[in-house]
């Protein structure tokens, strides 16, 4: 068996892991598929959710990677029907704080404005994960941030740019020198 | 061609005779057949599951991670087909094709049991760990020592050759350390730890005074090239087939080397309903198939069979296999048939954060760990409980998935969140488990599969003696952890179902006697001596090692005596 992955997962959970949670250590959650789900303007929404989180910088951001699509192919394939309510509802709810926040959609406002929400409702998710019992909901931007998170970086920008790839290293060595600064290997 | 066994001629019996038989292509089957075939015997191996390809039918092994659609989660559509996988961690997008159809092939817990199966050419070679350890005397003397089940009927003295043939066909790299509760073998030369795991292992070493290792693990991926085989590439993505041949499995290595001989014959979608009884000669004749596709039924005659289908269908074959003169199946005399099922306890362990190496970090991924060799009972140490365990793990720094307080969103998350966090080291403990008579299988006749076949119902589980060893794994890793300056110590354990170690064994043990053993010192089968049982089944014992390897040497020990008895006129 594969204990490596085993170790590694064990790893993970162990670490305080927000990211991925159960989603990235026991797989994908049952459900019914329901392709229609989506709109075009919901993937747009989330590609701008996403580039809000991960943005273009001197590598490329989440638009690059089409997180938005992403999401929703894992929402739909992947997620508990509780949990895809959660997401769907979460768009409403996201764009309602925009709305009484700033007066206007989340699509409409500027770049600042959307750092700003986002870093409050991060704020709210991770409070509310603190006290979060496992039986209650699971917060709707700790499942975007996640699938923000997971769907960059193993798309191919984020895996060969933003962090670093190699398809076949033919080798294993131990100790090699690490500076601040040098990207991650996106697998291990 | 084979004919169908209701009208069977002396002309399809010809057609379908051979030397050998041997059931099942895993590990034991793909070294049975090598082994047979290399001494000349005319064999056809017997698989249940479609054929696969060496390179051409790993399907997935060379797409890049983004070419996933879930990036290796798996879907509801799997969750369903595979509930049993899913119990673990085994389930991932890239090999859900290897992973048993759980809706045609049920089977009944009567206690909870996880049973990982593929059934395909290579079975589980494909998907093993590959960890290869040597037992040692401590192992083959326990049970005598401790007036345990019955004493095994071989020592060191007598599997040590064929540990050296197993390990040097398989390819073994792996460190030499001299330790007498692990036996160094035939290595390729190791792997490297990396620079946290070998300063652990420099403080472990001194604050145990030398008592206590952590070592690289010994793994069947090959450090220097062999013939016919590349070495590992360090993609760290075996369980998708190697198109490398940089791991041991039955495509890589075993089949092969058999096909080489031209005296092999492969025929999947062949499910061996039962073992031919000749009551005469009170030896096998030969068995019985049903064929997968068809669901017809044919029969293959040979001198000998190697019973090789995986420790629990290994049983199922034999308890299938009722005559009038054994009603509860071949071998089934001694009583001691479908029982003893042992595996390995795990799903426990401890992990912390490791400081002081912040300007270090790895080349490649390494599909191997460290290992920390059994310590309990062992030189005047004593405990509690019989027996004890062995610890397997890892130190890597986080990544991506890791969370950073201070930050949330935006450019300085992305950029702190793509450079690697603060090294981790995390290891999960190995039990070993006793025998005992009351874990079993039985044939449930009341539940089929999609052929109509009964299914096994497995009524097993772990008792006080386990339970007890598993505290003191967890103990033991948290302080050997804190010895070596390991910082915020997280300790888990989660409970053992049986099988879910993947290591299940034991159901038709060896031993000194027929009254109390299904096989001899050989593995032939008591009741039918041209029987030959090499799998997991066979163990009388279960060690805490990780078992292939000393099926490998089992096997190839059994196939030599069973030419030379052939040979011979004995069986």
């Amino acid at each position: 068996m594969e204990r490596r992955e085993l170790i590694k997962m064990i790893t993970l959970a162990s670490g305080g892991v927000l990211i991925g949670g159960e989603l990235l250590l026991s797989g994908c959650k049952t459900n019914a598929r329901s392709d229609a789900a989506f709109s075009a303007d919901d993937i747009a929404f989330l590609d701008e959710v996403a580039e809000t989180i991960i943005p273009k910088t001197n590598t490329p951001g989440a638009k690059d990677a089409e997180v938005g699509k992403f999401m929703t192919v894992m929402v739909n394939d992947c997620y508990e029907a509780k949990d895809q309510k959660i997401f769907h509802d979460g768009l409403i709810k996201l764009d309602e704080a925009s709305r009484k926040n700033f007066s206007s959609s989340f699509m409409k406002i500027n770049t600042a404005q959307r750092k700003e929400l986002l870093t409050e409702l991060d704020n709210e998710a991770k409070e509310y994960h603190k006290t979060k019992k496992e039986t209650d909901p699971n917060h709707y931007f700790t499942m975007m941030k996640q699938l923000t998170l997971f769907g960059f970086f193993t798309s191919k920008p984020g895996a060969t740019e933003a962090l670093r790839y190699v398809a076949v290293p033919g080798k294993y060595e131990g100790c090699v020198p690490y500076k601040k600064g040098d990207k991650a290997w996106a697998t291990s | 061609m084979p004919s169908d066994s209701t009208n069977i001629n002396t002309k399809a019996v010809i057609q379908n005779s051979y030397d050998a038989i041997v059931i099942g292509s895993g590990i034991s089957g793909g070294w049975a057949a090598k082994e047979l075939t290399e001494k000349g015997l005319k064999t056809i191996m017997l698989e249940r599951g479609r054929n696969l390809e060496h390179i051409k039918d790993y399907i997935t092994a060379t797409n890049d991670p983004w070419e996933f659609e879930h990036r290796g989660r798996t879907t509801e559509e799997q969750k369903k087909k595979y509930p049993v996988i899913h119990r673990g961690w085994a389930a991932n997008e890239a090999i859900m094709q290897y992973w048993t159809n759980e809706e045609d092939c049920p089977y009944t817990e009567i206690k909870p049991f996880t049973w990982w199966r593929a059934y395909q050419l290579g079975g589980r070679s494909l998907l093993w760990g590959r960890q290869s350890y040597r037992w040692s005397d401590y192992d083959f003397e326990a049970n005598a020592k401790d007036g345990i089940a019955v004493d095994w009927p071989i020592r060191y003295k007598d599997i040590a050759p064929w540990y050296d043939h197993a390990e040097k066909f398989a390819g073994i790299s792996g460190s030499k350390e001299g330790l007498a509760q692990l036996p160094d073998g035939q290595f390729l030369p190791p792997m490297d730890l990396n620079c946290v795991e070998k300063d652990i292992a420099a403080r472990i070493k001194q604050h145990y005074k030398n008592n206590r290792h952590l070592i690289i693990g010994r793994v069947a991926n090959l450090t220097e090239a062999i013939p016919g085989r590349t070495k590992c590439q360090f993609r760290n993505r075996c369980w998708e087939g190697c198109p490398f041949g940089g791991y041991f499995s039955t495509q890589s290595s075993t089949l092969p080397a058999a096909q080489a001989t031209g005296n092999l014959t492969v025929k999947p979608f062949s499910i061996v309903t039962k073992i031919l009884y000749d009551k005469d000669t009170k030896k096998a004749k030969g068995v019985e198939i049903l064929d997968a596709e068809t669901n017809k039924t044919y029969e293959f005659y040979a001198k000998i069979v190697f019973v090789c289908a995986s420790a629990l269908n290994t049983a199922w074959v034999l308890m299938n296999s009722v005559t009038d003169i054994w009603p509860d199946g071949l071998g089934s005399s001694s009583g001691e048939l479908g029982h003893n099922i042992m595996d390995h306890h795990y799903n426990l362990g401890a992990s912390g954060q490791v400081e002081g190496f912040e300007d270090k970090t790895v080349f490649g991924r390494r599909a191997n760990g460290f290992y920390i060799p059994r310590f309990a009972n062992l030189f005047g140490d004593k405990r509690d409980y019989l027996r004890g365990f062995g610890y397997q793990g890892a130190a890597s720094r986080e990544s991506w998935s890791r969370e950073i307080a201070e930050l949330n969103i935006g450019a300085d998350f992305k950029e702190a969140i793509s450079e690697p966090g603060v090294w981790n080291i995390g290891a999960g403990g190995f039990g070993e488990i006793l025998p005992y008579h009351e874990n079993k299988i039985t044939l449930d006749k009341n539940k089929k599969d999609k052929w109509g076949l009964p299914v096994l119902a497995m009524d097993a589980e772990i008792k006080e003696n386990e339970r007890r060893m598993r505290k003191d794994i967890v103990a033991e890793l948290k302080s050997m952890f804190e010895s070596a300056g390991v910082k915020d110590i997280k300790t888990w354990d989660t409970g053992h179902s049986m099988g879910h170690g993947i290591h299940e064994m034991g159901t038709a043990r060896m031993g000194r006697d027929a009254k109390t053993s299904v096989l001899n010192e050989h593995n032939q089968v008591w009741d039918a001596k041209n029987v030959f049982v090499t799998d997991g089944a066979c163990m009388t014992s279960s060690a805490c090692q990780n078992p292939s390897l000393t099926y490998m040497a089992l096997t190839a020990r059994a196939a030599d005596f069973a030419v030379s008895e052939l040979k011979k006129g004995n069986i």
